[in-house]
Order: structure tokens, then sequence, then C-alpha cells
């Protein structure tokens, strides 16, 4: 290969996609560093190997900026010495390489406390059945098509208005990657899976009141599927207008008001809830949300469901990363916390069972009504609508939220103006206590699928 | 050569079958028609962590990466491929991957490789991971956790953590750039969580630099931090709701920089004032700050967490002016955005890894001293907030919109800090906050050696400093 000289990149993507052929060679690969770790005198083990191949191109003012080529491998091992734990890493996957790896991870089992709670899961609580989730369907865009896109992106988003002076590039991104988990107890499972996504983003410029304002906003999208993708132009246009929309954007005046999260930021709100119902923070005693189960945090209409099986979803997994079967089940139900969200290690910590959840949830659907954002804008009446969020304003301790915000000012059920500069605070217990209304304008981009949500009252810092 | 190029081309080339050599037809092959300049970066880097909750030391990792980035660039635009493995058929095929940047233009007269001039190394080349045994790191981490659940009833919850990291780094570019750097980075954190009548709190802090574990034992440091994350766990346990609105700040000394580092910071850096993109493009020479605001990026500090004695592309880092007096001097470059706006570069050219490409980067940046008393700041305010200490921070540098959320604060009442408030994000913007600055103390300090910044993706470590300082106006995001 070294001596094919002509060999050109577009080839080389071609000839060596990652993808489901590689899967056996990396349970092969999994096998091998289980049966190293045993060798050195490890008594249980767990292993993961990847194998990861992207494709990424930014294009700025119609020129390509940069063009990436990405491929990555590596594995990373966790012994375990009856009770003591240890883990190590690498990106050299070469025989060498695994023996010294299971040595570096055994020496630090050999200083590391014993810890009661520590191990694989029963072995017969692994996955049996690793049904085909549909997650790979790679993307035949060679680099020039992917800047051609790029580009047609960026131009659809420049004629939208012409106070766009600037942008910031538009760029197209192609993921394949396979992972496989295997461990001690004989379980092993990988899939292979793809994310392509595009995004854009617009700087406008224009004068406010005789000042020079410069503003940016952005959109993307997200899919296993390319085809599901929305269009490169839409995409663009939408980046554009949010981009304008933006312009003489200004603080208002401190008060307690309604807030509504548009859908692309209402998913952190539930990433926040996400983290304090998990387990780590559970038994590290930092999460506000310890001692909750059984307890109505949401009003009595709000289910959280996690649905994992789903084909072809971002989120989808068929086990977690201890090995388990993956379920659909319920976090909240009729607004009542009805399970945390547990691993193995965490479940046994405070004396459960495990949810399957080592690694996060999958495919997250929150409950909705038939309103749009417009039908909640007029519910809201005077108020703001939140689209930006900045900083990292929440202790995760005492549920005490403060981040700076940006959005629209609301009167009367209609958009008046731009805002920015302004922070939104409350506690979490009271915002998720005070969802007046959950949207049917679902964001489906992300692993946390939920419509605008509508919080009652928060206090709102500004000029 | 110099004394660290050698065994570092040795550590990283060597085991591919390759050598210094070898790297000049590789560049050449890289050297494109339309090419116009390109690097090598080879990197090898091992890390360890080691984290005790519950009394015991749960888990520890060791980690072990390597790998080489290569780059091509023609005008405006970068082709980038990288591989795990450092050896000549996998650095083949990314040199034809981001060659493929250009197709046709003229050929760029290339340099050979000249080992670069020797600069003095800022920190020790050796590992600093090997200074104690792995049985004195897990003693060290117990010490802490017992002399701190000794410290105060209250205490629920002591989480200790060290980690440190070992880095070689070999940069070979068509300019002729043939330079290595050893680089060691280490850090201890101690977090604790306190409980009264039902209230819980956290507190942490931690530190660390370009130096080896040793220094965590010296001056009995790491219990220092355990202490302080103590004090400030247990303040805010009194912490009553901040208030909401706009008022005027006093930003103590030290971590605080992080103001500093979203408000100006990043917007001074180069790549986005070449694009025009930033709320201070095209806007040296003017007045953007307060003239008692003078701000330096300085990546020259012996041992310092943000410090380098070369950048990612090989150039010695420098100590940069980039406001003096309230007038904007210049902007942090790396290579490319240097020649595209026809300056120098200042050395802040860095990249998380040989899988990211370099950009500019902020390395230690901080506000120089000024004359007041930090006493008389504090007495000046009537109604206000003063800031000990934060936690992260984000900007916006197209606006100029910035946060920073507080970790420990207080309120200010006629002149006196009174009681302690809970944590509230604060929101300005960048150019209007830094002519609000109406007092500057002469109390400057650098922060401890914990700060990560981010951009595009890559993590970087970085340091921050300010002395005592006073926005007359900035809003506080609280509830009250």
């Amino acid at each position: 290969m070294g001596s094919n000289k002509q060999q050109t990149a577009e080839h080389a993507a071609e000839t060596q996609g990652v993808g489901p052929q590689d899967l056996p060679r990396l349970q092969s690969l999994v096998a091998e560093i289980v049966a190293q770790a045993k060798q050195q005198g490890a008594t249980a083990c767990e292993v993961g190997v990847s194998v990861n191949q992207g494709l990424a191109v930014n294009v700025r003012r119609g020129e390509v900026e940069t063009l990436e080529f990405n491929r990555d491998q590596g594995f990373a091992i966790t012994v375990y010495s009856g009770q003591r734990k240890g883990s190590a890493s690498t990106s050299d996957t070469s025989a060498s390489a695994i023996k010294q790896a299971v040595e570096a991870a055994l020496v630090i089992a050999k200083h590391a406390s014993e810890d009661p709670c520590a191990g694989l899961a029963d072995a017969n609580q692994m996955a049996q059945q690793l049904p085909d989730l549909d997650l790979y369907h790679a993307w035949d865009l060679h680099a020039d098509q992917a800047i051609e896109l790029a580009q047609q992106m960026e131009e659809a988003a420049f004629a939208v208005d012409p106070r766009l002076s600037n942008s910031d590039g538009a760029s197209v991104n192609l993921f394949q990657g396979c992972r496989v988990y295997g461990n001690s107890h004989g379980f092993i499972g990988g899939y292979a899976g793809t994310r392509h996504s595009m995004s854009c983003v617009m700087i406008a410029e224009a004068n406010v009141n005789g000042e020079r304002q410069m503003q940016r906003d952005y959109w993307y999208d997200v899919n296993r599927q390319s085809q599901a993708l929305q269009s490169a132009q839409a995409i663009g246009q939408k980046a554009a207008q949010r981009t304008v929309a933006r312009l003489g954007a200004r603080a208002v005046p401190t008060a307690q008001v309604p807030v509504l999260f548009a859908p692309e930021v209402a998913a952190g709100l539930l990433g926040h809830f996400l983290a304090a119902i998990s387990g780590g923070n559970l038994y590290r005693k930092s999460s506000f949300l310890e001692g909750a189960l059984g307890q109505r945090l949401f009003p009595d209409w709000l289910n959280i469901d996690e649905r994992p099986h789903l084909p072809s979803l971002l989120g989808s997994s068929s086990f977690d990363n201890d090995g388990l079967a993956t379920r659909a089940q319920s976090f909240v139900q009729g607004g009542e916390l009805v399970s945390y969200l547990l691993s193995v290690y965490s479940a046994r910590k405070l004396g459960m069972t495990s949810t399957a959840n080592a690694g996060g949830a999958h495919n997250l659907f929150v409950s909705h009504g038939d309103a749009d954002q417009q039908a909640l804008l007029k519910q809201m009446g005077r108020g703001l609508l939140v689209t930006e969020l900045m900083g990292q304003g929440v202790n995760m301790v005492t549920g005490d939220y403060s981040r700076g915000a940006g959005g629209y000012w609301v009167e009367n059920g209609e958009i008046q103006f731009p805002v920015q500069e302004v922070t939104i605070a409350g506690n979490l217990r009271d915002i998720f206590a005070n969802v007046a209304a959950i949207g049917n304008d679902v964001d489906t981009r992300g692993n946390i699928r939920t419509g605008s949500i509508l919080i009652e009252q928060m206090t709102l810092a500004g000029s | 050569m110099t004394d660290m190029l050698l065994p570092v081309a040795e550590r990283l080339l060597a085991p591919g079958e390759l050598d210094v050599e070898r790297l000049n037809p590789l560049l050449a092959r890289l050297q494109a028609p339309g090419v116009d300049g390109a690097d090598l970066y080879f990197q090898h880097i091992i890390s360890e962590s080691w984290v005790l909750e519950d009394g015991i030391v749960k888990e520890g990792s060791f980690n072990v990466d390597q790998g080489v980035g290569v780059r091509a660039i023609s005008g405006e635009k970068t082709g980038f491929a990288y591989s795990n493995a450092i050896a000549l058929p996998a650095l083949e095929q990314a040199v034809d991957a981001a060659r493929s940047i250009s197709r046709a233009g003229q050929d760029t007269p290339r340099g050979q490789l000249i080992a670069a001039a020797s600069v003095p190394a800022l920190y020790a080349a050796d590992n600093p991971l090997e200074v104690l045994s792995q049985a004195d790191k897990v003693a060290l981490l117990k010490r802490i956790d017992e002399a701190t659940r000794s410290l105060d009833p209250r205490i629920q919850q002591v989480t200790v953590s060290l980690a440190g990291t070992w880095e070689q780094i070999l940069i070979a570019a068509s300019d002729g750039t043939l330079a290595a750097d050893v680089r060691p980075l280490v850090r201890f954190n101690v977090s604790v969580i306190v409980e009264q009548n039902g209230r819980r709190e956290r507190g942490g802090h931690g530190g660390g630099g370009r130096v080896d574990y040793r220094y965590f034992l010296s001056e009995d440091r790491a219990m220092g931090y355990a202490r302080e994350a103590l004090r400030q766990a247990l303040v805010n346990l009194e912490a009553k709701p901040a208030p909401a609105g706009s008022m005027p700040v006093v930003m103590g000394p030290g971590w605080s920089g992080v103001l500093l580092h979203e408000a100006v910071g990043h917007g001074l850096e180069g790549d986005f004032n070449r694009k025009g993109s930033s709320a201070f493009s095209g806007r040296v020479g003017q007045q953007v700050a307060s003239p008692l605001v003078s701000v330096v990026d300085d990546g020259t500090l012996a041992q310092r967490r943000g410090s380098l004695t070369r950048d990612d592309e090989g150039t010695p880092t420098q100590c940069t002016p980039l406001i003096e007096k309230g007038i904007l001097k210049g902007y942090m470059q790396d290579k490319l955005n240097a020649r595209l706006m026809g300056v120098a570069a200042t050395g802040n050219g860095r990249r998380e890894s040989y899988a990211c490409l370099p950009m500019p980067r902020m390395t230690n940046t901080y506000m120089l001293a000024g004359e007041h008393d930090p006493e008389e700041i504090i007495a000046s305010v009537k109604n206000g907030i003063y800031c000990k200490s934060l936690g992260g921070g984000q900007v916006d540098i197209t606006s100029g919109k910035f946060v920073f959320s507080t970790s420990e604060a207080y309120l200010i009442e006629n002149g006196k800090i009174t009681a302690p408030v809970k944590g509230a994000t604060l929101i300005g913007n960048g150019p209007e906050a830094m002519n609000r600055i109406s007092m500057v103390g002469t109390d400057l300090e650098l922060d401890s050696g914990v700060g990560t910044c981010g951009k595009d993706g890559q993590s970087v470590p970085v340091g921050v400093g300010q002395p005592t300082l006073k926005l007359d106006a900035i809003t506080v995001g609280g509830t009250a």
C-alpha cells in the first residue's frame, strides 16, 4: 500500500470504509484482550474496542476552509482483582500494547482499595438477545460532493437577507464507527453505526440606534441516515432567518415572568433532570433529587419514557455499557418520579437494581399536548421565549439554576423584539413543578425529544 | 540539534522505523502544487488518574495515546488527516488525504528541516508520573481524605483526585521548522459535600501545573486545597438568594480572571479577527477598555499550567501585550492566521492533540496590577456583589455577550462585605464591561492551575489572572 503513490483520499475512503465488516475483527480483538487479562491473573474484566472514521468539511464565504479526514481506533479495559479495580486505554492495538495495557490496569487494581460494590453484573443479567437496530447507513458522499453541499447551504443562507454580512461557516460531517463490548462472562456485543450532520453559522450586521450590532446564530440537523436530513438549503435558510431575527436584540427590565423554552433549549432542562436522577450523583449525595423516588415532581399529565429499541435513532442501543439488555421503561409517570437512572455499580451503592442505563439514557420521549409554539406563546401572553442559553450555572447539589439567556420578548402572545444579555434563574425543583405546558413542536434531533416547555414563572434579570 | 530533539525524535519515530531524514520526502510529497504550508505533528502522551471517594481509592486509569497529524495549507484552505500509527504506510495515506485540499497552483519553495534554535525550557522534561510510587499516590489520597474528614463533622462526602500527563511532541514543517517539546502536567482536586440542618452544599478547590506530583507534597499544598474546598462549602451553607438585576460588582483576585478570559480573551484570538467575526475585529489601536486596563497573554511563565516552551507549531511562546491602558495592541496568532493577516506568529498555535487542527488559543491571560488598594475598592461600593470565586464562563465572540457563574460571592452593603449569596450567573457585553472597569487593585494573582478552555470542541489547559477590580454595572442573575 505504501508504494501505491497514486492512491487518492477518495479512493482510500471507498476501499476502507469502517462498517459492519469490521465487527468480526473487533470481536476477536475483544476476545484476545479478555484472554490476555485472564492469563495475567485478572479475576474478571471488561473491554470496549472501537474504530471510527469520519469526513468533515467546512466552507466559509464560498471557499473551503477545512477538509478533515478522521480515523481513530482504540480500546479500554477494566480489570478486577477480586473487589479491586483498575483501568487502562490505548490507541495502539498491537499485541505488545494490549499486554502493557493489561499490566498497567492490573498494577492499578493492585493498589486500589477493596470496593464491595465493584465488579461485573451477574452473568445471568447479561443481554441475551441483541436485535439489529438498523444503526448503520453509510453516506456515499465524496469530499468534493460534501464541499458542494456545504457551499449550497451557505449560498442559500446568504440569499435570505442582505444584512447577512459574514459567515462562520457551513459544514458537512460524515461519521461511521464500530464499537464492540465484551467481558469475562463471555458476553460480547457490538454494532456498527453512522451519524451524519450539516450545520451553518451565520453573522448579520446592522446599525441599531446608531450603534453597529453584530449577531450570530446557527442551525443544524443530524441523523443516522443522510436521506432523513433536512436539505442543505433548508438548514442554511433557517440559520439565516434565526441570525437576522437576532438583530436589534436588547436587554429587558428585571422581572418575574413566565418563560417558554424553545425545543432546542428545552432538552437541556430535561438533561439536568436526568443528571439529577442518575445513580452517580445520587450515591455521591450530589443531587437535589436524592430521596425523590415516588414524589410528584412534574404536573400530573407529564410522562418521560425511554425507548431504546426504536430502529435507526441516534440513541438506540440493545445493551448498555455494563452488557445489560436495555428496555423500554418510564422515569416519570403522571408527574411522579418512578425510577432512577442506574448502572450496575450505582445500583449496588444505593441497594437497588440496575435500570440498564450505564452510559446514560437511550431515546427519551417527553409527553406533550396538542398546542404548537404559537399556541404556547398565546398561553404565555407576556414573557420571554428563550432560544439560547449560556454558561454552566446549574448546581446539581441544590438544584439552583441561573443561566445567561437570549430569545424574544412576547406581549399579548406575539413576539415583539429580540432579547439578549439577560439571565433566567430559579430552582429546578420549582421549575419542574411549574411546567405549564409542553408543545407538539418536538425537536427530533437529539437523544431527548421534547417540544417547547412553558414554565409559569422564573426570575429574569436584565437592565 | 537541541538536547530535547534527539530523544523525542527517537521515542516517536524509531518504533515505526522512521527517522528525521525520512520526514523530508514526506513533506515534499505533502506539498502538492498550490500547497503553501504543511506540517507533521507527532505526539505521544501518557496519562493517569486516581480517584478516591467514600473513603476508598475506587479507581485509577492509565492511558496511552499516540499519533501523527498531517496538515496541508493552501491560502485559507486546510487539508487535514491523522493516524494512530506512526509508520510509513499510514503516514503516506494521511499525507495523500491532506494534500487533496489543493489540486492546482504554484509550487512553493520548501526549506530543508533545520533543528530549531534552542529556547530555555519552562519545565522539566522528566516523567511527572514516576516521581511517586503507586503506593505513595494512593497513600497521599488517603491521607488527604482522612485529614479532611477530621476537619468538620458536617462533611458528608469527600472526593479527592490526582491526575497527570506526560506529553512528547515533534513538529516538522515545510518552512524548515523542526522542533520538539516534552510537557509535564499534573493536577490535584478536592471536593466536599457538607450538610447542616438538612441543607447540603458543595465546595471544591485544586491546583497544579507543569510540575510533578511532589508539588502537592511541598508546603502541604494538597491539604491547602482541602481546607479551601471545605471553607467554600461552609460559606455556601449560609448563602441566601443572590439579587437580580444590574449592579456594581467587585471581582476578587486570581481565578476571577475567568471574567477576562471570556470578556476579551477569546475575542482577541487571531482567527476570529481575520474572519471579522469578533466584536474586537479591526479595532487595533482603538480604545476598547477603560484606561486602567492592561492585559497580556504570557506563555513564558515557568511551570504554569497554561505555559508552553514552544506552541504546537514549534513557535517559542512569548508575553504578548493585548491591551495597554485600554488601547487594543494586537491579537494572539498561530502561523496560518499570522500569515493571512500579515503579522508575526505569537506562539499561540495550540491543539488538543494530533487528531485536531491547531488554532490561536490563549496560554496564561491576565490583567496587570493597578493602583487601588483592594480594601478601598470594596469600600467604594454602596450596594453590590463581591465575587470571590467563579465556576465556568462562556462567550459569544460575535455579539460580545459573555457569562460567568459565581461559586462564592457576597453582598457588599455600604462598603462592607456582608452576607454570602448563592451561585448566580453574571452576564455582560465584553467591550462594554471592559469600559466599565473603574478601579483596578494592586493585588494581581494568577490562578492555582486548574483552568481548561474549550473552543471548537478542543480542550487545552490555560491560566488566568486578575487583580481585584470593580465593574460599575453588570447584570447579576440571582432570584432575589
